[in-house]
């Protein structure tokens, strides 16, 4: 199934660059193993090009740079992608006339730490088959079901949903477990506010400031961020106190509320296993709550709960903890 | 050559961290990372790669420098400055170990970091051996002896043993103060692990790497090289690989101002990022290619061309495992040609 997929994208891209339809084409290329893959730009040569599980990165930030460029760049966008697509569109931070969008089948990205957390390591290759995957090390071979070692971000899935696309290639049925998405959130709610506290202290203290969580996020496209910016006072490099490790995750969580569409890069990608999505996800379950359901990036549009202002909106002195 | 049951490593760590603070490997919040050791914190000594490397003991991520009192015209400098205490830090590996003298020939030379200077003195290093190294791992890339680390102390796990040994007066002046809890060991069983080890590393799918490749041309055609840009063209400009380094280095020198006190505090930097050494003139390298450029040519060329062909890379592989997009140093000296058929 994996390589159908994956040598149908290819053929389409040859066929669109052959054509002059499109210059370039922004997809995965294979690493130093099956797992090590990384966003690139194919070409002339398509050495290298792949898609398998482990395809998790969201590759449609990097359209924001590459449709400043000359040409058209052709990309593969799976389902929450194309969300993020979306609301870029939305903030007018992509040209969509840059850009010929390939809408991809996605059964759930892996994460080969959660492997690694199986006391597997030594990996020198992997096969993947519809369900598993079979894994050779130099202390030898294991086999690990996929649905045990999903990327956080793919746990609960929100949509399966290609938002927007001018062409697509799915071969089978994909299915998301929404009704699963905000439990972890409850839970959270159901603590008390020392326990609470409790356990954002243990996750956020282990934060290192490396901004991999901003850098990556489809929402975080300020030209200069306000922590970069030596002039705004409050530009840091480092935690200088555990309130500033707090300070920094919570004013981006409210400075991308309402435009982030939970699509768990920032998860993805921390160094230190910080389930940061949880802080924005909260505020999605809170915003449903207050303002009725809305999903950013579901469709093009300049207005969000946040910044679209209705008579009836409840008041924020009403609102304590999420509850009216 | 001493020993103790891996059971009894709990009361090890009592005894050592009621002479001394201990800091080694702990788990907190399901990762694991070099803390100070207190009763009940969750030891997690056999973790192959801790999250950020022990360079926190010596060069912590923000160090008050000192404190200046503004009263009216006055500025008073207090000197925050306190004499270190002995402390041990446990289960450094032998990648990490050889990090600290790559961190040595930056702070201990002319002019001398007396921050870094008085805890490294303070420090009491006890290595551990790896028994199970991961396929991210390539130090002996730098002829580094995963099996055989040094230290005040070598220790290396063997079945349900761990086995104990002294190599400098401090390590030596440690163990006699804590000698009732190990019985003696088997020279031969630690030999045998070694030869155990050196064979599994061997196998490690890095191992054919050659270091030398950026180094073997003129510095300036590997500078010029048309490969940077294909390279880093996926690189965040984040600082994951600059942070969970243990050889990086660069810091910069911040101050918080708190109305008539004045904080100087240092913090690590990363050359990932765009205001990195940014002065009044401007930005040096103004794209993320040039700033990628920087962090390996540092490594691996500029760093031992200043220090006897000492590479500034250990093979530690955080940065391959961490880096968001798999960008790393294996893949940049490979495409300088750094394998070995």
């Amino acid at each position: 199934m994996q390589e159908k997929l994956e040598s149908l994208m290819q053929e389409l891209a040859l066929k669109k660059i052959a054509s002059g339809e499109v210059d370039r084409v922004l997809a995965w290329k294979k690493g130093e193993s099956y797992f090590d893959v990384s966003p690139a730009i194919f070409k002339e040569s398509f050495d290298g090009f792949t898609y398998n599980a482990f395809c998790g990165a969201n590759l449609s930030k990097f359209l924001v740079e590459e449709t400043k460029k000359e040409g058209k760049v052709l990309v593969f966008l799976k389902p929450c992608d194309t969300y993020s697509f979306n609301q870029l569109l939305s903030e007018h931070r992509i040209n969509r006339e840059k850009v010929y969008v390939v809408g991809i089948e996605c059964q759930g990205k892996l994460d080969i730490n959660k492997v690694y957390a199986k006391g597997i390591d030594g990996i020198l290759d992997i096969e993947e088959t519809d369900s598993e995957l079979k894994i050779k090390t130099i202390y030898g071979d294991k086999t690990v079901k996929k649905d045990e070692v999903f990327s956080v971000k793919c746990e609960t899935c929100k949509s399966k949903k290609l938002v927007v696309f001018d062409e697509k290639i799915v071969l089978n049925e994909m299915k998301d477990n929404k009704e699963k998405r905000f439990d972890i959130v409850e839970k959270l709610e159901s603590m008390t506010e020392e326990e609470r506290f409790a356990f954002w202290q243990a996750e956020l203290s282990k934060c290192i400031r490396c901004n991999a969580c901003r850098n990556v996020c489809p929402a975080c496209t300020c030209t200069n961020c306000v922590f970069d910016n030596n002039k705004s006072g409050i530009a840091g490099k480092a935690n200088a106190d555990s309130f500033e490790e707090k300070l920094y995750h919570i004013i981006r969580a409210f400075h991308v509320a309402g435009r982030c569409t939970d699509c768990g890069e920032c998860s993805r990608v921390c160094p230190q296993g910080i389930p940061l999505h949880l802080i924005n996800r909260k505020i999605i379950k809170d915003m449903n709550t207050n303002y009725g359901e809305y999903q950013a990036g579901e469709t093009v549009t300049p207005l969000n709960p946040i910044v679209d202002f209705k008579k009836d909106d409840v008041e924020a002195n009403t609102v304590v903890g999420g509850k009216k | 050559m001493l020993k103790i049951d891996i059971s009894s490593l709990p009361l090890l760590y009592e005894k050592i961290a009621s002479l001394y603070p201990l800091v080694l490997p702990i788990k907190k919040a399901n990762e694991v990372n070099y803390d100070k050791y207190s009763n009940g914190a969750e030891v997690s000594l056999f973790t192959l790669k801790t999250n950020k490397s022990p360079k926190d003991m010596f060069f912590p991520q923000t160090e008050d420098l000192m404190k200046f009192k503004v009263d009216g015209q006055k500025i008073e400098i207090i000197d925050t400055r306190k004499e270190a205490q002995p402390f041990v830090v446990m289960g450094v590996k032998a990648c990490d170990y050889k990090a600290f003298e790559v961190l040595d020939r930056v702070f201990l030379v002319d002019p001398i970091d007396t921050y870094y200077k008085t805890k490294r003195e303070a420090g009491i290093i006890i290595t551990l051996a790896c028994d199970r190294p991961e396929e991210s791992c390539f130090c002996k890339a730098f002829n580094i002896d995963a099996s055989s680390p040094l230290g005040d102390i070598t220790t290396w796990k063997v079945g349900d043993k761990l086995f104990w040994k002294a190599n400098t007066q401090k390590g030596k002046d440690l163990t006699e103060k804590i000698k009732d809890l190990f019985t003696e060991g088997d020279e031969k069983t630690v030999e045998k692990a070694k030869q155990e080890i050196t064979e599994t590393i061997s196998k490690l799918p890095f191992s054919n790497i050659d270091v030398n490749a950026l180094s073997k041309d003129e510095m300036l055609d590997t500078f010029k090289s048309d490969k940077w840009s294909k390279l880093s063209e996926a690189c965040l400009g984040c600082g994951t690989c600059t942070f969970v380094c243990p050889t990086c280095q660069c810091f910069d020198i911040r101050e918080f101002n708190a109305n008539d006190k004045i904080m100087r505090f240092r913090c690590w930097d990363s050359c990932m990022y765009k205001d990195f050494t940014k002065t009044a003139g401007g930005q040096p390298r103004p794209t993320q290619m040039q700033r990628f450029r920087q962090r390996f040519m540092h490594k691996l060329v500029y760093y031992p061309e200043n220090n006897d062909g000492l590479y500034s890379c250990v093979g530690c592989g955080r940065c391959v495992k961490k880096c968001p997009s798999h960008l790393n140093i294996v893949k940049v000296i490979k495409a300088f040609g750094g394998e070995k058929k």
